[in-house]
Formats: structure tokens, sequence, C-alpha cells
């Protein structure tokens, strides 16, 4: 995974509540094997006609906003099913900061998994941030995670809070299953707890 | 495990008992008792396992299955999709690769994992299950705590059996009395995402409590349980009881004889204390419940089916507002029309939500002795190959048939058509799955969720009504 410290980017407006991951990334899209790829069908049904041609009035498919790598959105971003393939769409896409008044809690999770890093800020921000992303090409946002605020065009910072753990994660690019692993004799000691007992094995093999 | 003397809510038992470390900020190792795997969301995480020469922990806590691409027709021809028959056989590699077992899908108990799971006994009270699919919610039902994880978190719990999560917050739903006739646990659950919206549950694990989740079937419960993630919620719960026990008894992979003892008297004590805290509490009136079909493409646009589509004009947020009009205009409605009487081209019956032996049956009832309405395509996708193969004991098979309805194989199907199953663009659909986003059944489709029984009275009528009057003389 990537380390995500300090980005500075354009940042595409969708004030739109609700986006649900099915938008993000459509489900006939899903049969891929792979993590990558996915960029060029974001949002596909609002990107692209049925002959699929660019949708001219959909933000992404604008000038300067075709190189966002951060999306500012209304509340509940990402509800819906927990495929990850939404963040790998958006980070394929370029995507790397969402920022939103609320997240669905399986997306928000598997942001900070694929080095995306979700920021909740309340809704007046949230259009404020609109407004200086609908200033066009020179207006950028920078977001420093290091520092936990995102400075506006105008020199402004916004203060932002995110969880110690996962922000270390994201500073160090870190992959958690090796910190778990370090964890083996904790988890080995639980799975012998006698309480357990009741609890069954499935066997090996293909079940009928 | 801190365990204290205060009141706990089920919620917090269940989390007690599988907490295997609680780390410096509050994050809890949290031991996984099911692991339930399938071709859509695990490729990436067996690949991450290959690259770094991991294995899976505890291949015998880990179940996979193929559900979500499968085709729905005869499958003694080869999966046509390339795409789909490439992610299929990825998942038959790695299943061999690491020892996991695993339902094919010429196997007789081959279905969607949350109707398999439950079904075969794997999935059991006071466990935690994930699975890489956020209605594993379904499988609360037991009295477990279940959840939808990404891929990334797949391949951490194949490679440690633990996540890592704070505990959530705890939300008590009540239904206090009885409900009426032709009303059902679809119904409900319409009602409560109505009441508290797509984003009311978000942080908390709801535990669905009250006379009316009492006198559920456990297929009710599932239904309940699998949309709460529609309500935002990171799981479902129903406290374990008499009824949950009798459904377990006897299942495959349930345990046996002494062991079924000895679970029952821990599975008992998986009650919320009196005077347990709980952040948000929610009560509804059973009475009040009637059947209720969604009207736009978020769950939480529900209305009784007496009811009206709302207007733009109703809301003071422009924002809401312009939502409301884009969801009219995406489902070909106006604002201020009622419900009821809206047409329909297709009807699509299954769904982990709603694709047991009791769904079929709910709708056999108001199909049997009369047939699905020109222009309208039926269909009934079974959850299982056994419930295929229950329903057709018991003779559903040939009401369906016989009344014009396709009869298919087990699998999602329709619901999120990956297979072949989907809507062409402005047909509509009632639909007794669980979410109606755009495009979710197919480009530019337009869903109407309902109970089993309402989407076979939408079948039979050619139009979205009201299956009490259908069922008059019966009820
Ligand atoms: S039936 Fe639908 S909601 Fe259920 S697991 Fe399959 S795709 Fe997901």
């Amino acid at each position: 995974m990537d380390k995500f410290t300090e980005l500075t980017a354009i940042a595409a407006p969708m004030p739109t509540e609700n986006i649900d991951t099915d938008q993000i990334i459509p489900a006939r899209f899903l049969k891929t094997i792979q993590r990558t790829g996915l960029g060029k069908n974001a949002f596909a049904a609002q990107r692209y006609d049925a002959d699929g041609n660019e949708k001219p009035d959909f933000v992404l498919n604008q000038e300067p906003f075709r190189h966002a790598e951060i999306l500012i959105t209304y509340d509940n971003l990402g509800c819906g099913s927990s495929r990850e393939h939404a963040p790998w769409a958006l980070l394929d896409f370029g995507i790397r900061c969402v920022i939103a008044p609320s997240f669905a809690d399986i997306f928000f999770n598997n942001c900070f998994k694929n080095g995306i890093l979700p920021i909740p800020l309340p809704r007046e921000i949230c259009d404020e941030l609109m407004d200086d992303a609908r200033q066009g090409s020179n207006s950028r946002l920078t977001v420093d995670l290091e520092r936990q605020v995102i400075v506006r065009p105008n020199g402004e910072t916004i203060a932002f809070e995110v969880d110690p753990f996962r922000r270390h994660m994201l500073l160090e690019g870190l992959d958690d299953i090796g910190q778990t692993m370090a964890h083996d004799t904790e988890i080995s000691s639980f799975e012998h707890r006698p309480s357990r007992a009741w609890v069954p094995s499935i066997t090996i093999g293909t079940v009928k | 495990m801190p365990v204290t003397n205060s009141p706990r809510t089920l919620f917090d038992k269940i989390w007690d008992d599988h907490v295997v470390e609680r780390l410096e900020d509050g994050t809890c190792i949290l031991y996984i008792d099911r692991h339930l795997v399938h071709e859509v969301t695990s490729p990436q995480a067996f690949e991450g396992l290959r690259m770094s020469g991991r294995r899976v922990r505890r291949p015998d806590a880990t179940v996979a299955v193929v559900d979500h691409n499968v085709p729905t027709s005869d499958r003694s021809k080869p999966i046509e999709e390339p795409q789909s028959r490439l992610q299929i056989e990825t998942l038959e590699k790695n299943v061999a690769q690491f020892g996991i077992p695993y339902f094919p899908l010429r196997s007789a108990s081959q279905g969607i994992v949350h109707v398999v799971g439950p079904e075969q006994g794997i999935s059991l009270p006071g466990m935690t299950i994930v699975c890489g699919d956020s209605h594993t919610s379904t499988h609360g039902a037991l009295g477990s705590l279940a959840f939808g994880i990404g891929t990334s978190e797949v391949e951490h719990v194949l490679a440690t059996q633990t996540i890592l999560q704070k505990p959530a917050k705890n939300m008590r739903v009540s239904v206090e009395g009885k409900v009426g006739p032709g009303v059902t646990a679809k119904d409900i659950m319409l009602a409560i995402i109505g009441r508290i919206g797509t984003a009311g549950g978000t942080g908390h694990v709801i535990e669905f409590a009250g006379s009316a989740i009492r006198d559920l079937d456990m297929a009710g419960r599932m239904t309940l349980c699998n949309m709460s993630i529609e309500a935002g919620a990171r799981a479902g719960l129903v406290a374990p009881d008499e009824t949950t026990f009798a459904y377990v008894k006897g299942r495959p992979f349930a345990p046996k004889g002494g062991a079924f003892d000895q679970a029952c008297d821990y599975w008992r004590s998986l009650v919320s204390d009196e005077g347990a805290y709980f952040d948000t509490e929610v009560t509804l009136a059973a009475e009040e419940i009637i059947p209720s079909v969604t009207w736009g493409t978020s769950p939480q646009d529900v209305l009784p089916i007496d009811g009206s589509v709302p207007s733009p004009s109703d809301v003071a947020d422009p924002a809401r507002a312009a939502q409301i009009q884009r969801a009219l205009d995406y489902m070909g409605l106006e604002a201020g029309q009622k419900i009821a009487g809206t047409p329909v081209d297709v009807v699509f019956i299954g769904s982990c939500t709603n694709s047991r032996l009791e769904d079929l049956r709910a709708a056999a009832d108001v199909v049997r002795g009369r047939h699905v309405a020109k222009g309208v395509r039926a269909m009934i996708v079974p959850g299982s190959g056994l419930v295929k193969h229950a329903a057709e004991a018991e003779g559903l098979d040939k009401v369906f048939l016989d009344a014009g309805f396709e009869w298919r194989e087990a699998g999602c199907s329709m619901c999120l058509g990956m297979n072949p199953d989907r809507l062409t663009p402005g047909q509509r659909c009632a639909s007794t799955s669980n979410r109606n986003f755009e495009g979710r059944q197919g480009p530019d489709g337009r869903t109407h969720l309902c109970s089993p029984a309402m989407a076979a009275a939408a079948a039979v009528t050619g139009r979205l009504c009201d299956v009490r009057e259908l069922v008059k003389e019966t009820v």
C-alpha cells in the first residue's frame, strides 16, 4: 500500500447523498480477479451513455475534475455493498482522499486499507470546500495527514480527526496483517480456551 | 476479556467472548469463528496470501461457495461468460491450494452463501461470522455477530482468523404487538428502514427485539437481519431462543449430542441483560405496519402500498428535493401518484433476503390457481439447491410453472445482475431483493423492493398491488 502523507490536488464536488458502491463501480465490472484497472469504469452509469461516450455534464468528465485526486460529497458516502472494488476503482481513477459529512462503515474501512484517506467533516464545511473546488484548475486543496489539516486555496486551515492507529498505518504505508501476526501466541491461546470446546470444525475437502 | 458485572447487551457479550486482545487505542483483535468465502470478493485476497507466502490459518473454520456469478439456467452446459468462468475457476484453484471446504456449482447444496451458512449449520448462535459481502448480517438471525468485510479484511481473516475492529454502538429496535395478515418480516424491515433511514444504523449493531420479532420464524428473522445493512448498521442480531435451537438442531455442521447441549447452555446466556445500555432505541407498533414497497432508488424510499409517491416540493432541503426529483425521473414516476397500480414488467423472487422455503411458500399461496399477467416475466430463484429440492418435494415448482413462472437454479441472479439475469433499460421490476439502487438489477432497470407475497401479487395482476386484496378470501 502506498503511504499517505500530504496531498495537494484538484478536488471534484459531487453534492449528492447516499452515493452507493453500486454507483461507484457497477456489479458487471466486478468480474476481475485483480485490484487494478477499474478506474475507467468508476461511476460508469453516470459517466458514459449507452454507446460508451462520455456524458459531458458529469463532473469527472469535465476539466479540471478529470484529474481530481480528492472527491467531496454529501452524507453516507459508500453505502451498500462491501465491495472493495469501490475504493479500488476510485484509487485507479486517481482519487486518494474522500471528504463527506458521513460515510458507510465498510467503505470507510476499505478506504484506509487501500491508502485512501476518508475525512468526515460537517456539511457546511463540505459546502465550502466544494465552492473552493468549483473555482477551477488553480484551486487546489492540500490534505496534510501529519498535521491533520486541510489547507484551503485561501490559506485557511481546517482541522480533521483521524483514528491514531489508522493514521499511523497510512503515514507508514503499513500492512496490518503483519502486525496482527505478531500476536500469534495470543491468538493460539484464545483458540484453546475450554469455553470454546463446542465450536465444531468443518472437515477439509469438498462438502456435498 | 474484560468481564464486568454491569448489565451487558447481547452484542457486548458476543464481542467480549471474542476479544483476543485489546490494543492501546481501543482497537480489538477479534477472533472469527466462521469465514465464508465467495468468488467475487476473494480472488485478490488469495493472491495477496500467495504473494506474501502466507497460509490460511484455519481452513476448518472457512467455507467457500459460488453464488454471485453463477448462471441460474441449465447447469450441464459450461458457463458462457468467460470472466464469470475465470472467477469461478480461480476460486476452485484457491480452495484446492489452501485446503478450504467448498460447495461447488454442481453440489446439491450449492446456493447463496447467506442461505447455505445457516441451512448447513455452519453459522451458529454465539459465533462471530464474516464474509466479503455486506449481507453477512443475515446470519445475525441466529444470534451470532455477523458482518460484511472488504477484500483486504478477507485476506486478514484468512491469514490470522481475526479482524481489527473497535466495538460498535448498541441500537435496539423493538417491534411490539402482532402484525396483521399479509404483513411479513420484509414489511417490518422496510418499515424500520423507512423510519430510521439508510444511515440510521451507521456505527451500530442493531438488536431486533419485541414480541413481533419473537413471533417470526428463522426465515423471517434472516430477512430482517439481512437488511440491517440497508439501515446502515454493521450487523443485526436476534437473541437466540427455542425457535433458534430447534432450527439449528440436526443441521449437518451443527454440534451433536453432548456438544449440542453444552452449546445450548451457552447460547441461553446470550440475551441482553435487564438494564443494559443501548445508545439508541427505536420502537415500532406491529399493528401499524402494512405491506410495503419502495418507490425510489434508496431502500429508505419506502411506502405503504396504499401510499403516494412523494414530491420534491414536500421537502425544504434543496439537495433532498433534487434527489427526490432524480429518483422520480429514474423510476419513471410522477410526484404524488399512487404507488398501487403501477404496472411491472418483471417479477424477481429470490436473493439472500427472500429465497428460503418459507418465502417460496408465501409466494405460492398467492399464485396458486392464478396465472402470471400477460407481458410479465416472472422468475423464482431458490436460495439454495436444498431449498429448491424441498420446494419441489412440496409441489411448489408445479404451482409456479403452471402459473407461468420460470423455476431456476440457485444463485444471486437478478439481485445484482452479474450473471445473465438482468433487467433491460427502463424495465420495472417487483423484487424481493434488498437494493433498489440505480442500475442494481441491470443498467437503467427500475426496482421496487417488496415481500415475496407482494411480488407474487404483482406477478399475477401485472401491477404493484395490495396482496391482502387478493387473498382476502383466505386470510
Ligand atoms: S443475493 Fe444479492 S445481496 Fe445477497 S449475496 Fe447475492 S448479490 Fe448479495
